[in-house]
């Protein structure tokens, strides 16, 4: 590099700002990295309420790891002391009950934010190129949010928390030889015990931490191409466009209040009503409750499991139900991103959200003989979905011209 | 650098990146290998029943490295029931005379093979399944008089625990 190369490279790093801000910016990039990704980043004008509910996601999980902080400071992870130790947060400690409450109640309310998220990402064709690594970022974080939110229902030791805990880890069980040998190791006991809480404890704090790290790879490519947008259209000017802040920001805190709001209803008047009342009977390793149900939002992938009816493979249909979604942007073969311009395709991503709820509702029901079915059927459209419709529907259909962001808009005023 | 000197060097690279990673791989042992159960797990102690107060048709469950062990008085008709089904109707084929070390005593592990749940039919209200024996309520696998899985998604038989008999009415378990 010649020496008037290397003064043009280090022209690039001067900070844009005078006075403190510009000392601290010229030394830490921080300041001129939030302006440019945070304050002035373009968006689409188009963007609808569907896409609050990824911010809406960050804030639970910021309330979880702040609601979980105060939790630890009382929670005592061993087979004899946990259930007393999380019964004592809800009767003695100050606040304990609205801690940990909140922290309860706040999972359920991350997940259903999440499943829309999500929802969004199908519909819309946000998993379509050039977002492919957005999306997988986030099906990952999915995956660890459900082993957190797992390792966090077993905390308690409570009769769901441990029988639960029992069927899920015993889910190794099924892998062929060495099966039983991983699951001693997971647990460091033959069964779920003393050495599993303690375990279950500190991987509960560091999966939840491993996710606010894929939060930053989350964003960090979704930068790089922008938001996706109703229209799938990509913005064409600067004036298809809005800035970041205060469009944005002040949109999703909107919708946020919004979701928080029922969230607090649910939490002030029916704290229980998405738990389940034999998590409140101390864990006996003797007496398997009647009914074992995960919670509500594992439910359809608990009746994608129970639908097969062979351990292994149940175990396999299980985890590639997740894994199979994540192949969508290279099986999709539609070149329209948006399910509004898809007249067929449209239709099977809506089908996918009512078997999902569907899926949902059976996983909740005994394994009896309609309800196994059900599962049945429903399981197999999910995987339908993906590896059939979602490759023969992008040659079948004949979709429509996508609109342009400003056509779009100027329709809907129309 | 001389071309000549290049496989010298990449042999030397080669070698010091394979050392360098069978030394890293090799102190993964000792952190994996802590996360096995500990010697005060497995020196669990073997534990000692006396069978006396139980009448034929009765069940106990004992504890036994943490887990359930059913414990069945079997009456005559579960014997013979266990004794002339056909292998052939057995998803996991097992005879119960390789079950059992005295005919009207049944040792089993009381944990479902399929997930880890403790079935019922211990006690003489609860729902024994088709086919007289166990009932996994998790995800509904039927146990016969022998502990041997004839409906559901468990794929074997209970297990049968190591055991010996100390006298006619006492067993050693483990």
């Amino acid at each position: 590099m010649s020496s008037d190369q290397l003064q043009g490279y280090k022209k690039t790093l001067n900070s844009p700002y005078t006075g403190i801000k510009g000392w601290i910016d010229s030394r830490l990039p921080l300041i001129r990295m939030m302006e440019a990704e945070y304050l002035k980043f373009p968006v689409p004008k188009s963007l609808n309420y569907f896409w609050s509910f990824g911010g809406i996601a960050m804030f639970c999980l910021i309330g979880l790891i702040l609601t979980g902080i105060f939790l630890g400071f009382h929670y005592k992870p061993s087979a004899e002391d946990a259930f007393d130790s999380v019964e004592r947060i809800m009767r003695d400690v100050s606040f304990g009950w609205l801690i940990r409450y909140l922290h309860a109640n706040l999972v359920s309310f991350f997940f259903i934010a999440t499943f829309i998220h999500i929802f969004r990402a199908l519909y819309f064709g946000s998993y379509k190129a050039p977002r492919e690594l957005v999306y997988i970022f986030g099906l990952t974080m999915f995956m660890l949010m459900m082993a957190t939110a797992f390792l966090g229902y077993t905390l308690p030791w409570g009769q769901m928390s441990y029988w639960g805990a029992t069927v899920i880890t015993n889910l190794f069980s099924a892998i062929p030889v060495v099966g039983d040998a991983i699951l001693q190791l997971l647990l460091g006991d033959f069964t779920v015990g003393d050495s599993a809480v303690n375990r279950f404890y500190v991987l509960h704090w560091l999966l939840a931490f491993a996710i606010v790290g894929l939060v930053v790879f989350h964003v960090i490519t979704l930068h790089m191409t922008g938001s996706n947008n109703p229209t799938g259209s990509e913005p064409q000017s600067w004036d298809e466009t809005v800035s970041f802040h205060p469009y944005v920001t002040i949109k999703d805190l909107n919708a946020a209040l919004f979701f928080f709001i029922i969230m607090a209803f649910i939490l002030f008047y029916y704290p229980n009503i998405l738990g389940h009342s034999d998590n409140y009977i101390k864990a006996n390793p003797m007496i398997t409750p009647a009914h074992i149900v995960p919670e509500w939002y594992f439910l359809p992938f608990y009746a994608i499991l129970r639908a097969i009816p062979d351990k292994l493979g149940g175990v396999i249909a299980m985890f590639s139900s997740i894994l199979a979604l994540g192949l969508l942007p290279w099986l999709d073969t539609s070149k329209v991103r948006s399910c509004l311009f898809r007249p067929i395709w449209r239709y099977c991503v809506l089908l996918f959200a009512v078997n999902f709820l569907v899926l949902m509702y059976v996983g909740g029901k005994p394994a009896e003989d309609i309800y196994v079915l059900i599962s049945r059927i429903g399981t197999a459209y999910w995987f339908l979905f993906i590896f059939v419709l979602a490759p023969l529907v992008g040659f079948l259909e004949t979709p429509r011209q996508p609109l342009t962001i400003t056509n779009y808009l100027q329709s809907k005023k129309a | 650098m001389s071309d000549s000197k290049k496989p010298r060097r990449d042999f030397i690279k080669l070698s010091a990146m394979t050392l360098g990673g069978v030394g890293a791989a090799s102190l993964l042992i000792p952190f994996i290998s802590s996360m096995n159960p500990g010697k005060d797990t497995l020196a669990l102690a073997s534990t000692e029943i006396d069978l006396s107060p139980l009448e034929e048709g009765q069940s106990l469950t004992v504890i036994w490295r943490g887990k359930p062990v059913f414990i069945k008085h079997r009456t005559k008709s579960e014997i013979d029931i266990a004794k002339n089904t056909s292998l052939d109707e057995l998803p996991d084929a097992e005879e119960d005379s390789a079950r059992v070390q005295k005919d009207n005593w049944l040792v089993v592990l009381g944990v479902c093979t399929h997930l880890g749940c403790v079935p019922l039919g211990q006690k003489a209200s609860d729902t024994k399944g088709d086919y007289g024996g166990w009932f996994c309520p998790c995800h509904g696998s039927h146990y016969d008089t022998s502990g041997r899985i004839r409906k559901g998604p468990a794929p074997t038989n209970l297990p049968v625990p190591p055991y010996v008999f100390l006298t006619d009415n006492r067993i050693k378990i483990g």
